[in-house]
């Protein structure tokens, strides 16, 4: 373990991540993690790294960072256009880098968030059993807080990998028009207009962070018979609410309860992907039933293997 | 209340998905005692053993929601196994929940709201400090912030909206009322309740081994305590 970036500069919202805090959610305390786990783990696999390392996940305008030793590094998801001593480096490639060179990033290209992995994954003391940041709870990462300038990160030791490129067929495309399939939700029969959400585009809100997407679109009505909130229950990442006004809300890692109806839930590997839009893009909604649904999932999981298998 | 049987919904207990993986059991739609322990006793049902698959099981006040891997088990088959589980767990026997009882400094600067409380109700702040002292309260879940308890049971002669303007910064422990709930602040976070005293104590606290001092399916009751008993207390002496 040993010293081995410096930030500069801390970019617009950075933190430590990894797939999250899994088994304290009847706890209130939420899963957080990396929102994008296909990114994440394909940033750790570049640099040989098993996927539950952590990474920084760098939303919008990255950080600028000084690099503290020899090592390697890879970056994966959204294109931040990253610059390695003021030349262009490329996603989805791993890079040997040295002490004193510096990182930094230019603004958005595509998607909405960036992975970065080093060789060895960045090391912080566990928090109940996982490195990510929950800033609300203030607790994992550095301690329970977004990057600033002048902190160190330590990572742990890693074994020296080659250089590796992900294969063309393994990258995604980030288009800021997408369609996410939902599985209908508890309280889908509270609502009128059902067509209208599974036929309508949802336009991303600038009020779209961890915790939830809030969306702008037609708004869906509640029956005259439906309440237009529940007794409050537990909710999943993935989960859409609707408030009073209509407008659904995206609940992304950060909330492990709910008061407001749900007319459906998105499944894991959309999330994956709403995590990429930024505020002014589109959503579209279609029905599938769990099982369908199910199958995605698995089908998502077995890419996420073939990917590391196609690097090890 | 609108009943959801207006929405052709079938009768308790209710199976649903929740997105790809979380298996929503509604129990019933009121919030009550009853509620209360039917939740704990179906959440020991569908815990001894686990169900397969499951990963994490998180009740709400009249429901379950257990999260499961649908690597590992199809919905389908997941809720025909919880719905077998709930059929015996009406007849269960569970004993009484753990009563965890915590010290509160009532009134001060610990609790800057308590004669706006006494006042809305008619009261003297000696009799908030004394009713809400002698309630027993069930958590009925947790959440809001890490280790926030949602208890019910708060007599009605202490109901109080919430402040009209909510702090930007409520210090971890305060105990606070909002309408007809009482609770006690998790982590230091902005909040709108009335606060009436503060607790000593680390309801949260990540570093500890069980990072939790109240569980879901426990009772709360308050003792109240003086200042100087607070400040021992919080530089480790034992409540």
């Amino acid at each position: 373990m040993s010293d081995a970036v410096k930030v500069l500069f801390p970019g617009a919202f950075t933190t430590l991540q990894d797939p999250g805090r899994y088994g304290y959610q009847a706890f209130g305390v939420p899963i957080s993690g990396c929102l994008d786990l296909y990114a994440h783990v394909a940033a750790n696999a570049l640099v040989g790294n098993p996927e539950n390392a952590a990474t920084l996940e760098m939303t919008v305008l990255g950080p600028k960072l000084e690099f503290l030793r020899d090592c390697r590094t890879a970056m994966a998801g959204g294109d931040l256009r990253a610059f390695l001593n003021g030349a262009p480096l490329s996603p989805w490639r791993s890079v040997a880098v040295g002490k004193g060179d510096l990182l930094s990033f230019k603004g958005v290209k595509t998607g909405c968030r960036a992975y970065l992995a080093v060789n060895g994954g960045f090391d912080v003391p566990p928090v109940m059993g996982s490195r990510s940041t929950y800033t609300r709870g203030g607790i994992g990462g550095l301690d329970g807080r977004p990057l600033k300038a002048g902190d160190i990160l330590r990572k742990g030791e890693g074994t020296a990998v080659r250089d590796l490129a992900l294969p063309e067929s393994f990258i995604p495309a980030y288009p800021r028009e997408i369609t996410c399939r939902v599985v209908a939700g508890p309280q889908a029969s509270f609502f009128e207009n059902l067509e209208t959400f599974y036929s309508a585009a949802y336009e991303v809100t600038a009020k779209a962070d961890r915790m939830g997407y809030r969306l702008k679109g037609p708004a869906l009505a509640f029956k005259p018979s439906a309440p237009q909130s529940i007794v409050s229950e537990a909710v999943v990442p993935g989960a859409i609410q609707v408030p009073a006004d209509g407008q659904p809300i995206i609940l992304m890692g950060e909330q492990t309860v709910g008061g407001y109806a749900k007319i459906g839930g998105v499944i894991t590997p959309d999330l994956w992907r709403i995590a990429q839009l930024r505020p002014g893009d589109k959503i579209h909604f279609t029905p599938i039933n769990v099982e369908t649904a199910q199958a995605a999932y698995r089908e998502a999981m077995k890419r996420l293997y073939d990917l590391q298998r196609a690097l090890a | 209340m609108t009943s959801l049987e207006n929405l052709s919904l079938p009768a308790f207990p209710l199976f649903q998905p929740l997105g790809d993986r979380g298996l929503l059991v509604t129990l019933g739609e009121t919030i009550d005692e009853a509620g209360f322990h039917a939740v704990r006793k179906a959440q020991f049902a569908d815990t001894h053993p686990p169900l397969e698959g499951v990963t994490e099981t998180i009740p709400g006040y009249t429901t379950l929601l257990l999260l499961y891997d649908p690597k590992a088990v199809s919905y389908t088959d997941l809720a025909a196994a919880a719905k077998e589980r709930l059929s015996i767990a009406g007849n269960l026997q569970l004993p009484p929940p753990k009563t965890v009882t915590i010290p509160v400094a009532y009134g001060g600067d610990f609790g800057p709201d308590i004669d706006f409380v006494a006042r809305h109700n008619g009261l003297t702040p000696d009799e908030v400090v004394r009713l809400h002292a002698a309630g027993r309260y069930p958590v009925y879940m947790l959440g809001f912030t890490p280790g926030f308890p949602y208890l019910g049971g708060l007599t009605k002669r202490l109901w109080t909206p919430r402040l009209k303007t909510p702090r930007t910064r409520v210090p971890a422990g305060s105990v606070g009322i909002a309408n007809n709930q009482t609770g006690i602040y998790s982590v230091d976070s902005p909040g709108g309740w009335q606060l009436i005293g503060r607790t000593p104590l680390k309801i949260f606290d990540p570093d500890r081994k069980d990072p939790f001092l109240i569980h879901p399916g426990n009772m709360v009751a308050f003792n109240a305590i003086t200042p100087e008993e607070y400040r021992r207390i919080e530089k480790g002496g034992l409540p």
